[in-house]
C-alpha cells in the first residue's frame, strides 16, 4: 500500500505534515473526495430534497438517495433498509425508544459497550445482563475478547434484544458476532451489531451477519460527522413505530391524527443532513477505491507491529489490542506528553466508565490506527511513552530521550 | 508544563488524607477523563483548621490540589471565595491549555462545593 498516496487524499497531513495521528477510533480524518462531495452540494445544488421541482431540488434529492444506494450496497441491504441518522448514538437511542420492551424482559449486553450502548438501555427500567469478558487473555496476550460461554449462559427465554458491538472501543477486539448471534437467535430475541469502529476495518454483508439491526457512523469511514445509519431488516424496521415525528416522515395528516410514510421516509422526519448523507457515500466510495483485501493487510501489520513495539516497554500493559497504561502515568498525562511529539492519542475512560472498573482502572491511553498510519508512526508513538517514561522519573528511557533531543523538546515547553 | 515541581507534588502530594472527623465534604468528578477529588474540611469557626482530599487524577489535577489545600490553611471561608480560576493558574504557575482547564480547577471546585454545603 503507497501511504503516501493515501496520505496526499487527506488534506489535514498538508497543514499539518508531521502530524501521527492515532485516534481514529475517535474519528478518522475526513478524505479529500468527501470533502469535495459536501462542497459540491453546498456551491452547486444546495436545495432541500423531495418535492421541490427544479433542478437542484432534483439533484439534491437524487444525489440523497444515491447515497443510499451506494451503503445499501456498501452493506449488502436494500435500500429502504438504509435509514439515514445523525450517527451511531442517535441511531441506538432511536432503537430503545421505539423497540417494543416489556416488564419481565432482559437485555443482553457486554462488559465493553461504549455509553451509547448502555445508557439508553438503562433508561428502560428493565434487567440488563452483561457478557463476560475472557479476562485471562485481556491482561497476559493483549487479545481481549467476549466470553461466548457467559454470551449462551445469559440469553435466555426473556431476552428481548441482544445489543453489542462489533469491535469494541476501548480494548480494539472484535467480538465473536457469529456466536452471540447465534445464541440470540435460538430465543428469537432482536439482534443489534454497534458497528461503529467495526465498519472501517474490514467488509460488512449484514446478510450474513444475520442481525436484526446494525447501527454506525460516516466520520469513523473517512466522511463527515453528523451523519450515521441505522440498518434494519424490513420487516423489523416496518414493524418499529418511529420516535421522531415531523415533516417528511408522513404520509397523510389531519388535524387529529397522522400516518407514516413507508420505508425509509418513515423514520427521517425533518430535513435530513444532506451534505453529511453525500459525504458519507463518497467516503465509502474511497474506501472501495482501496479495497478491503488492502486495506485488511495493511491494518493487521500495523496492529502486529504496535503490539509487538509496546510489548517491549517496561512497566507497560496493554489491555487488548489498542489501549494500554504505564506504571503510575495518568494517561492524560501521557496523552500530553505525547502531543508534545506530535503524536494524537485519547486518554481517559473512552466513554466506557463501568469497564474501567470493571478493568480496576481509572483510565487507559489508546492508539488506533487508520488506513494513513504507518510504522514509523508508531515508532514515534514508542519514542514519545519512553520520554514520558523519563519524564516521570521512571528511569532507563533517559538515553534513548536523551538521544532522540526528546528531552529538550520537554524543557523548550516547560 | 511538566515542571519538576508539578512532577514532585504528583508522586508525593500534600494533604492527600482522610479526615475522620470533618465538617464538610464533597467528591468532585471530572466526566471527561474519570477524575475524582474527595475533599473533606475541618473547621474551627469559620477558619479551615484541617484540609484532606483523596481520588485520582492526572499529574496537573494532582499537582493543583497539593498548592490548593496548603493555601487554604487557616483562610477563612470568605477568603476562599475570593480564589477564583485564574488564581489557581497563578498557583500553578504553569501554561494551562484549555483542555486541561477541569484538570486544574477539579480540587477548587470540590472545595467550593463543599464548603457551600
Amino acid at each position: 500500500m503507497d501511504i503516501a498516496k493515501i496520505r496526499s487524499e487527506f488534506p489535514l497531513f498538508k497543514t499539518n505534515p508531521n502530524l501521527v495521528y492515532l485516534d481514529s477510533a475517535a474519528t478518522a480524518l475526513t478524505q479529500q473526495g468527501v470533502i469535495d462531495a459536501m462542497h459540491e452540494y453546498y456551491a452547486e445544488y444546495g436545495a432541500n430534497i423531495h418535492r421541490g421541482l427544479y433542478n437542484i431540488s432534483a439533484k439534491a434529492t437524487e444525489k440523497y438517495e444515491e447515497a443510499r444506494d451506494i451503503i445499501a450496497e456498501f452493506i449488502n441491504a436494500q435500500r429502504e433498509e438504509v435509514i439515514f441518522t445523525s450517527g451511531t448514538t442517535a441511531a441506538l437511542n432511536m432503537l430503545a425508544t421505539s423497540l417494543d420492551i416489556q416488564k419481565g424482559d432482559n437485555i443482553v449486553l457486554t462488559r465493553s459497550e461504549h455509553h451509547a450502548n448502555l445508557v439508553p438501555w438503562q433508561q428502560l427500567g428493565v434487567e440488563l445482563r452483561f457478557i463476560e469478558l475472557e479476562k485471562s487473555e485481556i491482561r497476559n496476550q493483549g487479545l481481549g475478547t467476549l466470553d461466548v460461554e457467559s454470551a449462551r449462559e445469559l440469553i435466555d427465554q426473556n431476552t428481548k434484544i441482544v445489543s453489542f458491538a462489533s469491535v469494541s472501543n476501548v480494548l480494539g477486539t472484535r467480538a465473536p458476532i457469529k456466536e452471540i448471534i447465534s445464541s440470540a437467535k435460538e430465543v428469537n430475541a432482536i439482534t443489534i451489531i454497534d458497528h461503529a469502529q467495526g465498519v472501517v476495518h474490514a467488509s460488512t454483508d449484514v446478510n450474513e451477519l444475520d442481525c436484526a439491526f446494525l447501527v454506525f457512523s460516516g466520520h469513523k469511514l473517512y466522511g463527515p460527522t453528523g451523519i450515521g445509519i441505522l440498518y434494519g431488516k424490513k420487516d423489523r424496521l416496518e414493524a418499529m413505530q418511529p420516535s421522531t415525528f415531523g415533516g417528511d416522515m408522513i404520509e397523510e395528516v389531519t388535524y387529529e391524527k397522522s400516518t407514516w410514510a413507508v420505508l425509509p421516509n418513515k423514520f427521517e422526519a425533518g430535513t435530513p443532513n444532506i451534505a453529511g448523507a453525500i459525504g458519507l457515500a463518497a467516503g465509502i466510495k474511497f474506501v472501495e477505491s482501496i479495497g478491503w483485501d488492502e486495506i485488511v493487510k495493511h491494518e493487521a501489520d500495523l496492529s502486529d507491529y504496535l503490539h509487538q513495539e509496546l510489548s517491549k516497554i517496561d512497566g507497560l500493559q496493554i489491555y487488548g489490542k489498542t489501549s494500554f497504561t504505564v506504571n503510575d502515568i495518568h494517561p492524560h498525562d501521557m496523552a500530553e506528553i505525547l502531543n508534545s511529539v506530535g503524536v494524537a492519542v485519547r486518554a481517559g475512560h473512552h466513554c466506557a466508565m463501568p469497564l474501567m472498573k470493571h478493568l480496576g482502572i481509572h483510565g487507559t491511553t489508546r492508539a488506533s490506527l487508520g488506513i494513513y498510519n504507518s510504522k514509523e508512526g508508531i515508532d514515534q508513538l514508542v519514542l514519545g511513552i519512553n520520554g514520558a517514561k523519563a519524564l516521570f522519573g521512571l528511569k532507563k528511557a533517559e538515553d534513548i530521550v536523551k538521544d532522540s533531543g526528546l528531552h529538550q523538546q520537554y524543557m523548550d515547553q516547560a | 508544563m511538566y515542571r519538576e515541581y508539578i512532577l514532585d507534588l504528583y508522586r508525593n502530594p500534600l494533604n492527600k488524607k482522610e479526615l475522620v472527623d470533618y465538617d464538610c465534604r464533597y467528591r468532585a468528578l471530572n466526566p471527561t477523563c474519570g477524575d475524582e477529588i474527595d475533599m473533606m474540611v475541618k473547621l474551627d469557626g469559620k477558619n479551615i483548621c484541617d484540609i484532606g482530599h483523596l481520588g485520582h487524577g492526572c499529574a496537573i489535577s494532582q499537582a493543583a490540589v497539593s498548592l490548593l489545600t496548603e493555601d487554604v490553611k487557616g483562610k477563612t471561608i470568605d477568603d476562599i471565595k475570593l480564589i477564583d480560576d485564574t488564581d489557581m493558574f497563578e498557583m500553578l504557575n504553569i501554561h494551562i491549555s484549555h483542555t486541561r482547564f477541569k484538570c486544574a480547577l477539579l480540587g477548587l471546585n470540590a472545595l467550593r462545593t463543599a464548603l457551600a454545603k
